[in-house]
């Protein structure tokens, strides 16, 4: 009985393949690349934690905040004549055409993050719901929205615009770093800098974080709870707005009616494995995770490997570490 | 006020009344024969359905009323497994459709003659599908249950489209080739065509009713048992229930995999009518279709999972001009029943105390005369 178990199973080579020679031989490219999809799932992944640590709630519509953003990049790109072919244009237009999108899509989003807050998640609050029926409702926010778009745009992707040819601009570890990954990695960083400054130093900043710490004290103490919840909302929005620029740059044939709902599932393990609640845990989680998972791409040799080494790193986190590499600290904690 | 039934997580604004209150006062009301004789006459007219075909009722031109029925029976068994997770132990497992594949592949992958395993007849393929279901759901749940309730739902959301990659990443489970000709169970018709064709929807249909009608006195009298009263003590304060003495841990668990259970079971019977598994058959959109198949119905009622789990499946198949916008309905559906009417179509009766109606009559007695306790603050 062993013996004929032993055999119809299938042997290893069946099932994964390391590819270590590969790794090894692409090591750097790989980490450069990996580095710039992480500082994208940092990105997403604040909106994640900044409204975890208000509203303790995982925002399941954060990742179609996040898509709405990359059709805006892709509307305003096709509006302004962006085709499949990088078009031939200087350094200035490029730029100014990048910051149009980047604002369309802040706008997009932000505007989608306001909505969902106001007509999904407000009645709620009013009426103290418990926190399951805010997760349902949640769900069926994101896919509500996955829907409307797909209604409105169909099952395909839109076709690929690209917006620039990366250009080399210098070499590292004999691996050619391009002007993508510096704009993405750079770009991304700033951002979060003045986040994490905004929170630490500006009134605002000290309300959200009053708001995480308690709720109600922090309205006893003059906070405007519903005013704070909203910018949380809106912040998370302006940076997933950002994210869907890098995004369609990096990806150029991503946006489809539900390309941000992995995303979203990535962005989320990166934000428990900085440590939810934790803006600097949400940046060193994104890079981590966009590094690990561009690894075990390479090592198993198919791109859809990153979505299962996130989702098996997500469970490894919760498992070992629930509370991330960071800890909490925007938030309570309590796990 | 007196209408409304002991306010729980799902149902705390306790100033609107059901729409289907009147009927379940009656039900209540109504003495145990005249119960049962009700009963025997829902299962028999479920039972006679395919064989009937009401006119109204049927579905339309292109859509096998019977075929139909029996995708209503799984939907339903799903909603009823579904419930035991999110009404009964307020845990949200938005991946449910992972278990489902992974009832499915159990039974391809153990009766198809594409897969290199070993063979097994097709109805052992049924309890096999639940025990794999239920270890692949306590794998999941042992590092999320320990945390709270959201971790799970991501987590859950996650391992549904992961399995879907892994369907198609690991070759032994064949991708988009899938697996043919999986099996069914014995026995021949008159003219020598298979009892179990897949076509033939009226037998798949009542084997799916018989199991469901046994899980859901399974369920009941879990519902009822120590374990369901300890369920429905984590859903409501799991700090207060863990203080109580309740091992919430264990008990979210068990709740999990017998859930997964009842999934794995569904996805069994789903991959032996249809006949072919392949890793198409499974995306998470469905899987929130079950989530509001369930608070569509009334989560933590069994009647209102059966009856919603029904309707979703029903609705696209009746009425197929809408079909192609079930999924952005059912969305809709799901919030809008969030924000106003969190308890459901047909809301559950929580008879807590599990010591039959007279107590329960007590119970309800008592609690007229207060007012409907404060809405808590949310912890």
């Amino acid at each position: 009985m062993i013996s004929t178990l032993l055999t119809a199973v299938p042997t290893d080579s069946d099932w994964i393949n390391f590819d270590v020679p590969t790794l090894i031989n692409t090591f750097w490219s790989t980490t450069f690349d990996g580095l710039t999809f992480g500082a994208i799932y940092a990105l997403v992944a604040l909106g994640y934690t900044l409204v975890y640590g208000v509203l303790n709630l995982i925002n399941f519509a954060h990742s179609e905040v996040f898509i709405m953003g990359c059709y805006a990049v892709f509307f305003t790109l096709s509006f302004l004549g962006f085709g499949p072919s990088a078009p031939n244009l200087g350094f200035g237009q490029i730029l100014l055409n990048l910051l149009l999108a980047l604002l369309a899509a802040i706008v997009a989003s932000a505007v989608t993050a306001f909505l969902v807050e106001r007509l999904a998640y407000r009645p709620l609050r009013k009426r103290n719901a418990p926190r399951l029926v805010y997760l349902i409702t949640a769900i069926g926010a994101s896919f509500v929205i996955q829907y409307l778009i797909f209604w409105q745009r169909g099952p395909l992707p839109e076709p690929a615009l690209t917006m620039f040819l990366p250009t080399p601009i210098f070499e590292v570890f004999g691996t050619i770093i391009d002007s993508q990954q510096i704009i993405i990695v750079v770009a991304a960083v700033i951002m979060m800098v003045f986040v994490d400054q905004f929170i630490r130093r500006s009134r605002t900043g000290r309300g959200i974080r009053a708001v995480a710490q308690d709720p109600d004290t922090a309205t006893l103490m003059g906070v405007n709870k519903e005013k704070i919840i909203i910018t949380t909302f809106i912040i998370g929005g302006i940076l997933a707005g950002a994210a869907a620029l890098f995004y369609v740059m990096k990806i150029p044939s991503g946006v489809q009616y539900n390309g941000g709902f992995i995303l979203g599932i990535k962005a989320f393990a990166a934000a428990v494995l900085g440590g939810i609640g934790n803006v600097r845990g949400a940046l060193l989680g994104g890079l981590l995770l966009g590094l690990i998972g561009n690894y075990g791409q390479i090592l198993l040799g198919s791109s859809q490997w990153t979505d299962v080494v996130a989702f098996v790193v997500l469970v490894l986190v919760l498992l070992v570490r629930p509370q991330g590499i960071l800890g909490t600290s925007l938030g309570r904690s309590k796990a | 006020m007196s209408e409304n039934p002991i306010p729980n997580v799902f149902s705390k604004d306790a100033t609107r009344k059901p729409w289907f209150s009147n009927w379940s006062e009656k039900w209540a009301a109504m003495p145990r024969q005249k119960q049962w004789l009700y009963m025997i006459i829902i299962v028999v007219a479920a039972y006679l359905l395919p064989v009937i075909n009401p006119p109204i009722l049927s579905t339309e031109p292109g859509n096998d009323f019977p075929l139909a029925l029996f995708t209503m029976a799984v939907y339903a068994l799903v909603a009823v497994g579904l419930n035991v997770v999110i009404g009964y132990a307020g845990l949200l497992d938005l991946g449910y459709i992972a278990f489902f594949a992974v009832g499915s592949y159990t039974a391809a992958m153990l009766t198809s003659p594409d897969s290199p395993f070993f063979k097994v007849p097709y109805l052992w393929t049924i309890p096999l599908a639940v025990v794999v279901a239920m270890i692949v759901g306590v794998i999941l749940g042992i590092p999320t249950l320990r945390l709270r309730g959201d971790y799970l739902a991501i987590v859950t959301l996650g391992f549904g489209e992961i399995i879907r990659i892994l369907a198609t990443l690991i070759p032994a489970m064949k991708g988009q080739v899938g697996f043919q000709n999986v099996g069914r169970p014995p026995g021949v018709g008159a003219d020598g065509i298979p009892l179990f064709a897949n076509s033939n929807g009226t037998p798949w249909y009542w084997l799916t009713l018989t199991i469901l009608i046994i899980v859901m006195l399974l369920a009941g009298n879990l519902e009822r048992s120590r374990v369901g009263r300890s369920w429905i003590a984590i859903r409501e304060d799991e700090d207060a229930a863990e203080t109580m003495g309740v091992p919430t841990f264990k008990y979210k668990v068990w709740a999990f995999a017998i859930g997964a259970g009842v999934g794995g079971m569904s996805g069994a019977l789903f991959a032996g009518q249809v006949g072919f598994v392949n890793n198409q058959k499974f995306d998470v959109v469905t899987s929130i279709l079950f989530v509001a198949a369930v608070v569509l119905g009334g989560v933590g009622n069994k009647v209102g999972a059966v009856f919603g789990g029904a309707l979703v499946a029903y609705i696209p198949l009746r009425f197929t001009a809408i079909a192609e916008f079930k999924y952005l309905i059912f969305g809709f559906a799901l919030v809008l029943i969030m924000i106003y009417r969190s308890q459901g179509l047909i809301p559950a009766k929580h008879r807590l105390l599990a010591y039959g109606q007279s107590a329960y009559a007590k119970v309800r007695a008592g609690t007229q005369k207060k007012p409907a306790p404060a809405a808590e603050k949310e912890a």
